[in-house]
């Protein structure tokens, strides 16, 4: 498709269209374009109230869209190099689930490594697919999880045969990317889908010098976070299809099973838009992107301590590919542990990053920052360093705990249970989730055996001010553990 | 015909000066810059259109940022003024023969051609040996810098915009470390009158005072910025603002100055009651 073509924004221009025709709405919303809750109209802007409609001839529905969301779908389609785009209004985690739940039914097996986002393991929940997990590997120096040797995704393979998709993060929270194209023949040749998890990844699409996107290195379906590097409003996601294995109709259906039937037009919107807006501008704004995280990587690895880590770490296997326009920064040489600092920049800084980990934190530089904003968080990170600096001892290194899967997920969900303490589920089978979020990687997953090695670690984060999240207990001091027989 | 500059001193409050004239308008990298006559206040700069210097008062806050550290650090030899690209400090700080070096980082080098252009009043100092301009952000200047002032001017406009960066506390922290063990900084503090200002104003005390043994906060009236109750902070290592306050020192040096006097000194470190109660407030 021309970029003439991709210049359009058939919803936007449809919602425009709508404004202009004064219809009188006796239809849902019932603030009827603001009018009716003035209070939250004077908080969002009137602009903002009068397009949150509902689906209507004019504007299409995004259940079964036949006009300007179909017409919406095909430009984003062809911006991605993918056959079908879905528009998704539930997250990028209700894509996630709907690829998974496209690909697996119940008791059939999915090949993944361990640090996915909840939301795959959700979806094993929900439609009963087996996790076959792949052991990704440690950077122990960074204590960071990395990609999937193209040798373990083999091993899996081999092991599962009858496996119907393999899962691939492109790339993680971290930016590490795996052999992706080389994991997408292997799939393909036992007959396997393969699926991408993008929630990281929407700028491969876009900017030049990137890490290979997953419709590119030819997967069956990716799911795109189209609101973390594309610009779109929170909440708004991509499910793209390529090729031909996989039955777009099929898809959609799935995706009904859980979208809402009154799909946000601000969040459809905001989709159509940044899709025009990434596919005119992306390449000059990731390279602008590129080059902020760069400058900014220079400078944080000029303070001292910290280590602000690229693409010097590719490795031709585990680190295939990194991300560059992602700003992780290792923290443990200051002593502090990620999360630590991730709390001072904020308490004490007034600078939000997006998450602190054991040992690192991510800083996510976009289009919408700027050079006298990145000069304060890397001047805060140097005081940081000049007031709390410590001695490292005492300092958890993060392991990757290989999990011992003995119950598949959605029967250790659905299984009878019971709360224990936390020091007295040592041993037993877990029936929900613990992580830290974000970055929302579980440290246990239902149906997963509790190890001390875990408790351990459960209480160090909690210790070190991790915001935990999973259980059915907020407090995270019982755990929900499969009844013994 | 009447032409008019405006700002508005809050959204319901607006401040006028009628304009002779305009002799300058331009657009850098990061703000807009103008430069006005006037009958009433001559000549007068604003940025993004808020007021920064009338050709009338900035005597005032000039005298007001230089003379009060300067009185009070024995041997100043090394200063570093942020912002300030209009010269005015740097004017103030020349008359000083004892100080071997001035240092000036201002962001905008457009700010720093006009002032010499249609400034000459403020900008008139820049040609002096010991002054040397860099041109980059204040926060990355001094974060390179560890030991080396004694005394820091920060000459800033409000904290939106290009000086956003000079009322943080990574800011005041980094200042801490670039200046000498018995250093010195001075800042624009804003004005404890109208509501948006105070805020900022106890936000940049709040942070300053998390970063120095000694933060002292002092006054003037500047009749072109809001309120005309004007505040500086003063915030030190080791010297004092009053207890050690040189002034038989200062006095014989003999300058003559429109604004500042060492009685004077003493007594802009008395507040207003409200203004001592908002300060409390995050001490």
């Amino acid at each position: 498709m021309s970029k003439l073509q991709q210049e359009r924004m058939p919803i936007l221009e449809a919602l425009n269209k709508f404004k202009k025709s004064r219809v009188v709405p006796f239809d849902v919303p019932g603030h009827k374009r603001g009018r009716g809750n003035s209070e939250l109209t004077d908080f969002l802007g009137e602009s903002c109230m009068s397009v949150d409609v509902n689906s209507m001839k004019p504007l299409d529905n995004l259940c079964h869209p036949i006009s300007v969301i179909k017409e919406a779908e095909e430009l984003a389609a062809d911006a991605f190099g993918a056959s079908q785009a879905f528009f998704m209004v539930n997250g990028t985690t209700s894509a996630v689930q709907s690829m998974v739940l496209s690909a697996c039914k119940k008791g059939e097996k999915i090949i993944l490594p361990r640090n996915v986002h909840r939301s795959v393991i959700n979806a094993l929940i929900l439609g009963g697919a087996i996790p076959i997990y792949v052991n990704p590997e440690m950077n122990h120096e960074l204590g960071i999880s990395l990609g999937m040797t193209l040798a373990s995704v083999e091993k899996a393979i081999s092991e599962n045969p009858e496996a119907k998709a393999v899962l691939v993060n492109n790339p993680t929270y971290y930016g590490i990317c795996s052999n992706l194209k080389a994991i997408t023949e292997l799939a393909h040749q036992h007959g396997m889908l393969l699926l991408v998890d993008e929630a990281h990844g929407t700028h491969f699409y876009f900017g030049e010098n990137m890490p290979l996107s997953g419709m590119a290195a030819g997967a069956d379906m990716a799911s795109v976070s189209m609101h973390k590097s594309g610009g779109s409003l929170t909440q708004s996601s991509f499910l793209l299809v390529g090729g031909v294995i996989v039955k777009p109709g099929y898809v959609r259906q799935i995706i009904n099973l859980t979208q809402t039937t009154s799909g946000s037009y601000l969040l459809l919107s905001s989709l159509d838009v940044s899709r025009k807006n990434l596919a005119c501008n992306g390449k000059e704004i990731f390279k602008k992107v590129s080059q902020m995280a760069q400058y900014a990587r220079d400078e944080i690895n000029q303070i001292g301590d910290y280590y602000a880590y690229s693409k010097e770490l590719i490795n031709g296997d585990t680190i295939y590919d990194f991300d560059a326009t992602k700003l992780s920064i290792n923290t443990l040489n200051v002593g502090l542990a990620g999360i630590e600092v991730y709390n001072i920049l904020r308490d004490e800084y007034d600078i939000q990053v997006e998450f602190g980990d054991v040992g690192n934190i991510l800083a996510y530089i976009s289009v919408g920052d700027t050079h006298q904003n990145l000069e304060r968080l890397v001047s805060a990170l140097a005081e940081i360093r000049r007031i709390y600096k410590k001695d490292k001892a005492g300092m958890l290194q993060y392991e990757y705990i290989n999990p011992e899967v003995l119950v598949a997920p959605q029967e250790a969900f659905y299984a009878e249970k019971e709360a224990l303490p936390l020091e007295q589920s040592g041993g037993r089978i877990c029936s929900e989730f613990v992580m830290c979020y974000p970055p929302g990687i579980p440290i246990l997953a239902p149906g997963e055996k509790i190890t001390e090695e875990i408790l351990d670690s459960i209480e160090y984060m909690k210790d070190k001010g991790c915001f935990m999240t999973g259980p059915e207990d907020m407090d995270i001091k019982n755990l929900n553990v499969l009844r013994e027989v | 015909m009447e032409l008019w500059f405006t700002e508005k001193h809050t959204p319901t409050v607006k401040f006028s000066i009628q304009v002779d004239r305009q002799l300058y308008c331009g657009q850098s990298e990061f703000q807009r810059i103008d430069v006005f006559d006037s009958k009433e206040f001559g000549r007068f700069l604003t940025l993004d259109g808020y007021m920064m210097l009338t050709e009338k008062d900035e005597f005032i806050y000039h005298e007001m940022i230089v003379h009060v550290p300067m009185a009070v650090h024995p041997a100043p030899k090394k200063v570093l003024v942020i912002g300030g690209g209009d010269g005015g400090a740097v004017r103030e700080l020349t008359r000083y023969q004892a100080i071997e070096q001035i240092d000036l980082v201002e962001i905008d080098e457009l700010v720093v051609e006009v002032c010499k252009k249609y400034l000459p009043h403020t900008a008139c100092c820049f040609g002096d040996e010991r002054v040397s301009v860099y041109y980059q952000d204040g926060l990355k200047f001094v974060r390179r810098c560890e030991q080396k002032y004694d005394l820091i001017i920060v000459d800033s406009t409000d904290p939106f915009g290009p000086g956003e960066g000079l009322f943080t506390k990574e800011f005041y922290g980094n200042c801490f470390k670039a200046l000498k063990e018995d250093g010195i900084m001075v800042n624009q503090h804003e004005s404890a009158f109208y509501q948006d200002d105070a805020v900022a104003m106890q936000r940049a005390h709040k942070r300053i005072v998390d970063s120095f043994p000694i933060s002292r906060v002092y006054q003037a009236h500047i009749p072109t910025y809001p309120s005309g109750h004007w505040l500086f902070g003063f915030a030190s290592k080791k010297y004092h603002p009053i207890e050690d306050l040189k002034a038989a020192k200062w006095n014989a040096l003999g300058f003559k100055t429109h604004y500042y006097n060492t009685k004077l000194h003493v007594g802009a470190f008395a507040l207003p009651n409200y203004v001592e109660e908002l300060l409390r407030d995050v001490e």
